[in-house]
């Protein structure tokens, strides 16, 4: 009889002191904010276009993290899809960019300068701060801080921002994937072996 | 046998080996038989800013300027950058984007210089001892010359020397390798100026104070071994022949080689104490010291069996490919592949206008069985050839496999970045896989994702500063609007904490009057406009009672605007809502007065609608009655005189008379519904109030008649001082003769010219306008010749001159009645308008004072007051009388 006391007793005391350690573990190592929401929001490409329907990357993260399909950014392109589906073990999605042709190219805005009236409507619309400019005077994009994310063209009264197309510059600049099995690397010095 | 004995003794001197490598065949003996001959001068030199590693340079010159040989053309920019020199003496003939050494084959800026042919040197002069100088002298000299890696990355040199005191180098490690196949330039140089090679390295030596310092050769040079060795001889230098094997040039598998240390992934071989410099840098170094010439040429191997007479230049910077092809003769019809650098790490030209640049080793100019056309790509059979063949111990296929699937994940995973792209494993692969440009491809895949990522950091960053602004922002707002509603409330209640009760209460009472008055206005409007329906003959006095009425409404609501302006003065509420009472009292017993005189009028010319308008004014009077009770009751709370009822006979009649008319409204109102429903009775009802009409008329005559009864302006009116109506009375009682004595016709004439003249001048202003939209149309679209252009401008032009003349005349005639009045009336339009003011204030002034006094002064007191009253009242009435005659014979109408 004092045996099984003794045995229960002795559980009873494994069992308080590693509730103890465990409740202590979890205040000390609790973990601020929601981890994946996070991962989530570094695998999109922070365009903050909304073009998901959310104000920006990060709520567009929060609502993936909550069940939202997250096929819905175009500027991320397939393969951000293809990440996030890695990332949350989802069913594989192909990206819902509407069949835009030009998905996959990478814009930026330009204000053709000598006709903005200096309204500010774009740069109260620009979600990164990327125009300088104030009312009654030029604005002007800063090509390395716009995302491209069209937010811009808009609101425009006069039209005068266009988004063009980012030409690849000599630093930018990279080698084409060969073209496959059975084609002619043409960029492949053949050294022969005589 | 006996060497293995010989190196293993001498264990010092031992030469390591690498892991793979491949023997491709050498090609070198096309080239290396000939001497170092000169390049070509050509007509045009294209020196691109970013001949090297790092930052281009900046432009010293302006196109139109003349340089000189071994000028400075260009400045580095930053650290990592080098500076350009004009090669030959001429004119810089633009700064622009030409075709440039890059696989891509993009353009970018380059200087541009046409050669005059002369080749004059800029003053130089070397340094006799550079040992004088100090070692950070020595490094700005050779970061002044412009010098870069000559090996083929290009890398500057000032960089690669100036290591700082903290950095101990072990060994300094001189790469006269050559491994690639096809080129000699290293080795002619060595053969041909071994002696200033060794100078330029004992100037690295004294800049690094390496411990030791060792030349690798490949020992398929044995003439540039021995002409180096001779070279050596004497000083500390070791010469270390390694055995020929594809890529023991390579910079990490020659440390390896030399010295059996590994530099590890990401590291660079300073970090492991050694440094490396290409033999043809140490020779360019010798130049900049020792005789003051910048880097302005090097040697270029030309071969490949389109060329007549292979062989290595000494090739100006920024020679055209071209322009060498054609001195070394070329010929075109045999001219299959053109490779710039060699044919294993080097890259097809597809545009022979490139220039050669300071890391331009070697030009093959292949035939097409030299370089044939790449087979094509099969499918990996996983024989590991490739594995065994890298020089950098990585696994080719896996690569391979990653890159191909963009996985680029697990290919940096597999050390994808370690790849020195010496094409080693695409040389050895059976399936002809071009593995090289697969690596390259993701390379630059992750380098674009590296970038994207930084940048949509950078984004991130960005987008959520300004979220926080923005919450900020709103938050100041809200914090602001909060303040301003706590503010008011705080007013609010202080406003109540003074006596606004009885103020508010005024207020309230006024707008009453002022909607009853409004609404009296609104019945006569509707009476009137039946009256005129049916064709009634009193139609018109109607309407004359309307407009009076709404003169009165028109008063209540100023003095309801006047009392809200008043409210929020805290200072004397109370008094303030009574001085208002009074004046609307004021107000609503002046109409009651000239409601009454329209009434007698009317009896006196005999109308028949003299009855309507005392109920009318008798209407009024109740209006002004409950005012004054009104009045009475806010003094009762204001700390003045008492309130005494006040008992009078001609009040009294003249409440019968309202009774009356309001009797009769009623009956009117009830009348013009039945008439509106179509109702038999309607005339019946008419009758009724016609009727009504009659007793209100009789009750009317009888108040009349007690007014004439009442004691006439008294001779002790207690308010003592002197009204100030009896003196502009005799003048404004004139005003109306003195206007009416205008002559009439002329009058009507100015008035008709007047009316002219404004259509006129309309007219001609509306066409000039129509005429010059349709010249501006005109204009836009240019569709009009020169000659119908200055047409339609005359005739724009003459409208103009039109509408303007009117205009004038206009004026003229505006101006000419302004000074008629004047001369008639001795006052201008202003004036008489002021007057008419100054009257209707003093008869509100009045009214004000016999209300005030009615409830406290003598019977008497008040009779007399209220006679003063009527002569003011009926002075304000000429005054206004006045200035309207005035501007109406005028025809000054206000627009």
């Amino acid at each position: 009889m004092t045996a099984v006391l003794i045995a229960i007793a002795a559980l009873l005391g494994l069992a308080a002191v590693f509730g103890a350690v465990l409740g202590f573990a979890s205040e000390k190592f609790k973990v601020e904010g929601d981890p994946i929401v996070d991962q989530i929001d570094d695998l999109l490409p922070q365009t903050q276009c909304g073009q998901c329907g959310h104000p920006g990357c990060r709520p567009y993260a929060e609502a993936i993290a909550e069940g939202e399909e997250h096929n819905r950014c175009p500027p991320g392109g397939q393969d951000t899809v293809d990440a996030l589906t890695d990332l949350l073990g989802r069913d594989a999605m192909t990206v819902d960019d509407d069949g835009a042709e030009d998905a996959d190219v990478t814009k930026v805005a330009y204000i053709r300068e000598d006709e903005c009236i200096g309204c500010t409507k774009c740069i109260q619309a620009c979600p990164v701060d990327a125009i300088v400019g104030a009312a009654k005077l030029m604005h002007t994009v800063i090509v390395d801080e716009c995302t491209g994310c069209d937010l811009c063209v808009e609101p425009c009264p006069v039209d005068c921002i266009d988004m063009l197309e980012v030409k690849p510059t000599l630093q930018t600049w990279g080698w084409n994937r060969p073209a496959g099995i059975g084609q002619r690397p043409d960029s492949r010095i053949e050294v022969v072996n005589l | 046998m006996l060497a293995k004995l010989f190196g293993g003794t001498h264990r010092k001197n031992r030469v390591y080996d690498f892991h793979g490598g491949v023997h491709p065949p050498e090609n070198k003996q096309q080239s290396n038989g000939t001497a170092i001959q000169p390049g070509p001068l050509p007509a045009r030199l294209i020196l691109p800013l970013n001949m090297h590693i790092g930052a281009p340079a900046k432009p010293l010159v302006a196109p139109g300027d003349k340089v000189l040989k071994g000028q400075m053309i260009a400045e580095p920019v930053g650290a990592v950058s080098a500076a350009i020199h004009a090669p030959t003496s001429g004119t810089v003939s633009a700064i622009g984007p030409r075709p440039i050494q890059h696989p891509s084959g993009m353009d970018a800026i380059c200087i541009v210089i046409d050669s005059d042919g002369e080749d004059r040197w800029v003053d130089h002069q070397g340094i006799a001892d550079y040992t004088e100088l100090s070692p950070g002298e020595l490094v700005d000299t050779i970061r002044q010359a412009g010098i870069a890696g000559m090996g083929g990355a290009g890398f500057p040199t000032s960089i690669k020397v100036n290591l700082g005191d903290h950095q101990r180098v072990e060994q300094l490690i001189i790469n006269a390798v050559e491994c690639e196949p096809y080129i000699t330039a290293d080795d002619r140089l060595m053969r041909e100026r071994a002696a200033d090679i060794v100078a330029g390295i004992h100037i690295l030596q004294y800049l690094l104070n390496p411990r030791r310092t060792l030349i690798g050769i490949e020992d398929n040079k044995p003439e540039a071994i021995s002409a180096i060795k001779r070279a050596c001889k004497g000083c500390d230098i070791e010469v270390r022949v390694v055995p020929t094997k594809y890529p023991s040039g390579g910079e990490k598998q020659l440390i390896q080689l030399l010295t059996g240390k590994e530099v590890a992934s990401g590291q660079l071989p300073a970090q492991v104490g050694v440094v490396c410099q290409n033999v043809g840098t140490a020779f360019a170094i010798q130049r900049a010291v020792c005789h003051g010439e910048p880097l302005l040429s090097r040697i270029t191997t030309l071969t490949g069996d389109a060329v007549a007479q292979p062989g290595n230049y000494e090739t100006l910077l920024g020679t055209p490919v071209a322009d060498l092809l054609q001195h070394g003769g070329v010929h075109s019809q045999q001219l299959g592949r053109l490779v710039m650098g060699g044919p294993m790490m080097g890259f097809t030209l597809h545009n022979p206008a490139v220039p050669v640049v300071k890391t331009t080793n070697c030009i093959i100019a292949a035939s097409p069985q030299e370089l044939p056309e790449p087979p094509p790509e099969q499918p990996c059979i996983r024989c590991g050839s490739c594995a065994e063949a890298c020089p950098a111990n990585l696994l080719p296929q896996q690569l391979y496999w990653h890159a191909k699937n963009d996985d680029l994940d697990k290919a940096l995973h597999h050390n994808l970045m370690d790849c020195i792209e010496c094409g080693a494993c695409a040389y050895v692969c059976p399936s002809h896989i071009p593995l090289v440009q697969y690596y390259r491809y993701a390379k630059g895949e992750v380098r674009q994702r590296a970038a994207d990522q930084v940048k949509a950091d950078k984004a991130r960053q960005r987008f959520e500063a300004r979220q926080a602004r923005i919450e900020q922002e709103q938050a100041e707002k809200e914090a602001r609007r909060q303040a301003r509603l706590e503010a008011n409330r705080k007013k609010k209640e202080a406003g109540a904490a003074a006596p606004t009760g009885p103020s508010a209460e005024q207020a309230a009472a006024l707008k009453q009057a002022s909607l009853e008055a409004s609404k009296a206005y609104k019945a006569a409007v509707k009476a009137a406009k039946t009256a005129e329906a049916q064709g009634d003959d009193n139609a018109a006095d109607l309407k004359a009672e309307a407009e009076r009425l709404k003169a009165v409404a028109d008063k209540a609501k100023a003095a309801v605007r006047d009392a809200k302006a008043d409210a929020p003065a805290v200072a004397a509420p109370a008094d303030d809502a009574v001085a208002s009472l009074k004046k609307q009292v004021g107000d609503a017993s002046s109409a009651y007065k000239a409601a009454v005189k329209a009434a007698k009028d009317a009896e006196a010319s005999g109308a028949d609608d003299a009855g309507d308008l005392r109920a009318r004014a008798e209407a009024l009077k109740a209006t002004a009655d409950r005012l004054k009770a009104e009045l009475r009751d806010a003094k009762a709370n204001a700390p003045t005189t008492p309130a005494a009822p006040q008992t009078d006979p001609v009040a009294e009649l003249k409440k019968q008379v309202g009774d009356a008319s309001s009797a009769y409204k009623s009956a009117v109102k009830a009348a013009k519904e039945a008439e509106a429903q179509g109702a038999d009775n309607a005339a019946e009802l008419r009758a009724e109030a016609d009727r009504l009409k009659a007793v209100a008329d009789q009750l009317k005559a009888d108040l009349r008649d007690a007014k004439a009864n009442a004691p006439a302006p008294a001779k002790a009116a207690p308010a003592g001082k002197a009204p100030p109506a009896d003196s502009p009375k005799v003048p404004e009682s004139d005003a109306p003769q003195s206007v009416a004595g205008v002559d009439p016709e002329q009058a009507a004439k100015r008035q008709k010219r007047l009316k002219a003249l404004k259509t006129a001048y309309n007219m001609a202003h509306k066409q000039y306008k129509d005429a010059h939209a349709a010249l501006e149309r005109a204009e836009r679209h240019e569709e009009l010749s020169a000659d119908e252009f200055n047409a339609m401008q005359q005739k724009v032009d003459k409208l103009k001159g039109k509408a303007d003349v009117a205009r004038d005349a206009l004026d003229a005639l505006v101006e000419e009645a302004k000074a008629d009045i004047r001369a008639h009336t001795g006052k201008d339009l202003k004036t008489l308008k002021l007057e008419a003011a100054r009257a209707e204030s003093a008869l509100a002034d009045k009214q004000q004072e016999l209300a005030q006094r009615r409830d406290s002064a003598a019977e008497e007191t008040l009779e007399a007051l209220e006679a003063e009253l009527k002569a003011l009242e009926t002075e304000a009435h000429i005054a206004r009388k006045a200035l309207k005659q005035a501007v109406e014979e005028q025809g000054l109408v206000e627009e």
